[in-house]
């Protein structure tokens, strides 16, 4: 029986789809069978972020509508064994699935797969709704800002209630040089102000952006610090305990070196 | 012709004395009226019987003191009726009872409202875009970071304490007020609480509270040992 999990946050905007494209696919890498479900009908982007748009054939809500088999709909990923992506339909909107219908689809998921990722549109109403309705478990993702914050403080309010319980965060975008200079919160403040569990910090990076417009997840290829953020957080997903990364490696070096030279 | 209502007030016989079951989905007064038409209009010698027992069941309203006392003499208009009891549905029948402080802990969220008859001490935080309400005090071990209402039907005794004093605004009785434009930044530092003065909310430390409410100061007894 696989696990569901929700990735949320309120906000749009703050990196939902590429955490659940990135988290996807490094699960699949560590050799998990895992599905990404997006459920944002109408502004569907993951099948963007994936690489996958031009094999769209049928869609979350032909599967729900029962107009074609689960199988049919599944997209399977060019790059990993086990990485299978259910897109959502683009020219209808959120009233197109309901609660009892996803609930029925992630459980004849479960039996294929170890994780099911939903992506979970940006909002709290109905296609919010929806797409926690189907998870066991649930991820919040935010920026270091106060609007995001505010908006992630609301949606782990409604998540309490919910069968998902206390959700997991993961600090998006973070810049370590803003943080410095005070013009960004930290990451304790941010877990703070939540009081949830952090499931890990996620380092601002071009490369992400830059990957994400190739339909590349970065994980795949790029050894950088989000990458490595990217797999951390998978591997927690999967129970492992993981340090958190030291996001200021290039300080460290050059520390290192002063040290070396007899500066520090 | 309208609706027909379901009488408000069933009256019913069990072997203990008379059952009241005053319906909770219509006002106060409605109820009492009906109440009083039933004990008044009814022919007389149904009420004339021997010293009877009366339970009165009030359903999920809970009731004020005030409204308790009229009751009481209504039905003792009645001589041989004795009220026994009153009772609510799991829940104490009067609405003020004032036990004391009430203890809470949680986190109060973005969009969440904790509202709370009496004092109110919460062990956790208020976030931004979060609300807390009391018709008492409020005392939070913990970060308030959004709206705290004390004195919520104008008590204007209230105060406001947190640990962490940093809230979006404050309320107290009917005077809103929002930092930091209207009192001083406050020191992080330690305990600060709200109070009402001159219909303006200020802020102090904690330590001060004893000069704006003397009434609740602790005073070492000099004649102990």
């Amino acid at each position: 029986m696989g696990e569901a999990i929700v990735v949320t946050s309120g906000k749009g905007g703050v990196g939902k789809s590429t955490t659940s494209a990135n988290i996807g696919t490094a699960l699949a890498m560590s050799g998990k069978r895992v599905c990404l479900v997006d459920t944002d009908i109408g502004l569907r982007n993951l099948d963007v972020l994936m690489g996958l748009e031009n094999r769209i054939v049928f869609d979350l809500v032909d599967v729900v509508e029962k107009k074609c088999k689960i199988q049919q709909a599944l997209i399977k990923d060019k790059r990993c064994e086990a990485l299978y992506l259910l897109p959502a339909a683009q020219t209808k909107d959120k009233a197109a699935v309901s609660s009892a219908q996803l609930r029925w689809l992630v459980n004849e998921l479960k039996e294929q797969f170890d994780y099911i990722l939903i992506d979970c549109p940006a909002g709290i109403e109905k296609g919010f709704q929806t797409a926690v309705s189907g998870a066991d478990k649930a991820i919040v993702v935010t920026t270091p800002e106060n609007a995001a914050i505010r908006d992630a403080d609301r949606v782990i309010g409604l998540l309490e209630k919910e069968r998902t319980g206390l959700p997991k965060l993961i600090v998006n975008r973070l810049r370590t040089q803003m943080v410095k200079e005070g013009g960004m919160m930290d990451v304790d403040e941010v877990v703070n102000v939540l009081a949830v569990d952090l499931l890990g910090v996620v380092p601002d990076d071009e490369e992400v952006i830059r990957s994400g417009n190739q339909g590349e997840p970065i994980v795949l290829h790029n050894r950088g610090l989000a990458a490595k953020a990217y797999r951390n957080i998978a591997r927690r997903i999967q129970g492992e305990v993981v340090p958190l990364l030291v996001l200021e490696k290039e300080k460290k070096l050059m520390s290192r070196m002063k040290r070396w030279l007899g500066f520090a | 012709m309208g609706k027909v209502l379901k009488s408000g007030v069933t009256i019913k016989g069990t072997k203990d004395g008379l059952l009241f079951l005053l319906d909770d989905t219509r006002p106060f007064e409605t109820i009492f009226q009906e109440l009083k038409y039933k004990l008044e209009k009814s022919p007389g010698n149904l009420w004339n019987g021997p010293d009877t027992h009366v339970l009165i069941r009030i359903g999920k309203r809970q009731i004020t003191r005030e409204e308790e006392s009229r009751l009481r003499k209504l039905i003792s208009t009645h001589k041989n009726l004795i009220v026994h009891s009153i009772e609510a549905e799991g829940r104490p029948y009067l609405k003020d009872v004032n036990s004391g402080i009430q203890m809470l802990a949680g986190t109060v969220r973005s969009g969440q409202v904790l509202e709370h008859r009496g004092d109110l001490l919460l062990l956790g935080d208020v976030n931004p875009g979060g609300c807390v309400r009391a018709t008492g005090s409020i005392f939070i071990l913990g970060a308030l970071r959004g709206l705290a209402h004390a004195g919520g039907e104008g008590d204007d005794q209230a105060i406001i304490a947190a640990s962490q004093f940093r809230p979006t605004q404050l309320r107290i009785a009917n005077v809103v007020s929002r930092p930091p434009d209207e009192w001083e930044e406050v020191d992080s530092e330690g305990m600060n609480f709200a109070y009402l003065i001159n219909d303006q909310i200020a802020v102090d430390k904690m330590h001060q509270l004893p000069r704006f409410r003397p009434d609740l100061e602790w005073k070492d007894s000099r004649f102990k040992g």
